[in-house]
């Protein structure tokens, strides 16, 4: 099975957060996990590199957890791919 | 009413002749030098240099820390720790809020950055990482000892290459006499180790080839060192009160510019800013036994440090010691002052005068007793601690022994 968007996300926070991947869930917030605007700012960057794609600034700042960007991800990443079919 | 008397109750240092203050000053007396192979970096014209060896920053900080800090400020910080631990300071929220941290850096975080151009000029990445900024700005050591002992004094960063510590030293001594402040934290630091830095430095031809000779004939240019030292200055009437280990008294400091050359010293303004030290802390010239000097071993350097030293004390020049301990710990640029001044306080408190190593034959050019290559036991009542930048801007600073 290849790895999932979400278990890519989680293993993004836990390394860029040095947390055990264990203590991040789906529903999990930034505020919960003790991650503040600047650690968000290295996440995004981190996310970025992972997925090699560009989060703009205001979906960056609208980021309130693991929910939020595995969404975001999935948008961006479908944008990528461009319309399918 | 006369100001108040400051006190050197802390000392903290981290650079390649010792990890903490007491490996340090057993290096400095014994005469070694910490110079040798510079590794990791390619071809250089000149191949050694005074490098930190062996340094893992998760032996000091958690990932996360050692995330948000480049070396040069990491290396703030653990002499600030140092320091600190060794004054003693029981922290109270007033004490907090008059506390302040003033420190020096030359280059500021270049290793952070050198990396980050190698990515986007060369690696041809597009994105940059986030705590470049942050890693980068020369005042990150001075915040983050802020934040780590929660200091809410006075804070900030000076930048005047090689005098940029003891421009900082003297700032908080003034602000601390004046009673700016009740307590600082002060001093330096240089992580100056990269590949295009090191390939700047060679592209000025002043540094040496070989190892640094200061005041010997055979000197053939300067030696890059690395680190970081801090003191913990306080009213030596505070001191006293609770009871400090105080190592000496920062007794009085001079700056000033020589508006002369951007790169060659001058012997009127090294000789004025020894003058103005001594002035401001009502030292007598002839209680003056040892300056610990700038002393680069650049041929320009130190003739003229000689030269300024004889103008200014006349016949007592003969009955003053002079060492460079650049010759074993390196220059350590905006570090430099903090360092020198971590061994000055040092020779006064043991009564034990740090030699120039590495030194070979007399230049008449430099005709001083310059403490070749062995320690010497000497009580010393007032010592200077001598910084001339590149760019001609001078800080001195006059320390006491302090006499309970």
């Amino acid at each position: 099975m290849p790895e999932s968007i979400l278990e890519r996300v989680i293993r993004v926070i836990a390394s860029a957060q040095h947390m055990p991947p264990e203590e991040i869930h789906p529903g999990s917030t930034f505020e919960e996990l003790g991650i503040d605007s600047l650690d968000g700012i290295n996440i995004v960057f981190a996310l970025e590199n992972e997925f090699d794609v560009n989060i703009p600034d205001e979906a960056a700042k609208s980021i309130r957890g693991v929910g939020d960007i595995v969404q975001g991800i999935d948008k961006l990443l479908a944008e990528k791919q461009g319309p399918s079919g | 009413m006369s100001p108040r008397r400051v006190a050197v109750t802390g000392i903290g240092v981290f650079c390649a002749s010792g990890k903490n203050r007491r490996r340090f000053w057993e290096a400095l007396t014994s005469g070694r030098s910490a110079i040798g192979p510079i590794e990791g970096f390619g071809e250089l014209r000149f191949p050694n240099g005074a490098q930190i060896r062996d340094y893992c920053p998760l032996d000091q900080f958690s990932e996360k820390e050692a995330d948000f800090l480049d070396p040069f400020a990491q290396y703030a910080l653990i002499a600030a720790r140092e320091a600190v631990a060794a004054a003693g300071i029981q922290w109270t929220a007033q004490l907090r809020r008059q506390t302040g941290v003033i420190t020096g850096s030359c280059v500021g975080g270049k290793l952070t950055e050198d990396r980050a151009f190698r990515e986007l000029y060369e690696e041809k990445k597009t994105r940059f990482h986030p705590m470049i900024i942050p890693r980068t700005m020369a005042n990150a050591g001075a915040s983050a000892i802020t934040m780590e002992f929660g200091l809410t004094g006075a804070s900030f960063t000076i930048s005047t290459a090689c005098s940029s510590a003891n421009h900082s030293l003297a700032q908080a001594f003034w602000l601390v006499r004046q009673g700016s402040l009740e307590m600082a934290i002060a001093g330096g630091s240089e992580a100056p180790f990269t590949t295009a830095h090191l390939k700047a430095w060679e592209a000025l031809r002043v540094m040496s080839p070989d190892t640094c000779r200061p005041f010997s004939k055979d000197r053939r240019g300067m030696i890059l060192g690395e680190g970081a030292a801090m003191l913990v200055l306080e009213p030596l009437a505070a001191a006293k009160a609770r009871g400090a280990t105080v190592y000496a008294e920062l007794a009085g400091a001079g700056m000033n510019a020589d508006a002369h050359h951007i790169t060659q010293p001058s012997v009127e303004g090294a000789a004025r800013a020894m003058e103005l030290a001594l002035a401001d802390g009502g030292v007598p010239a002839d209680a003056v036994g040892y300056i610990n000097a700038h002393g680069t071993g650049t041929p320009a350097n130190d003739p003229v440090e000689s030269k300024a030293i004889r103008r200014l004390f006349g016949a007592h020049a003969d009955r003053i010691a002079v060492s460079s301990t650049k010759s074993m710990h390196g220059h350590g640029l905006g570090a430099a002052g903090a360092i020198e001044a971590a061994a000055t306080v040092s020779a006064l408190d043991t009564g034990v005068l740090p030699p120039t190593a590495n030194y070979t034959t007399p230049d008449p050019e430099c005709d001083l007793d310059v403490i070749p290559n062995e320690a010497r036991r000497a009580e010393i009542e007032y010592a200077l601690s001598n910084s001339f930048a590149f760019g001609g801007l001078n800080a001195v600073l006059a320390f006491r022994r302090y006499n309970p």
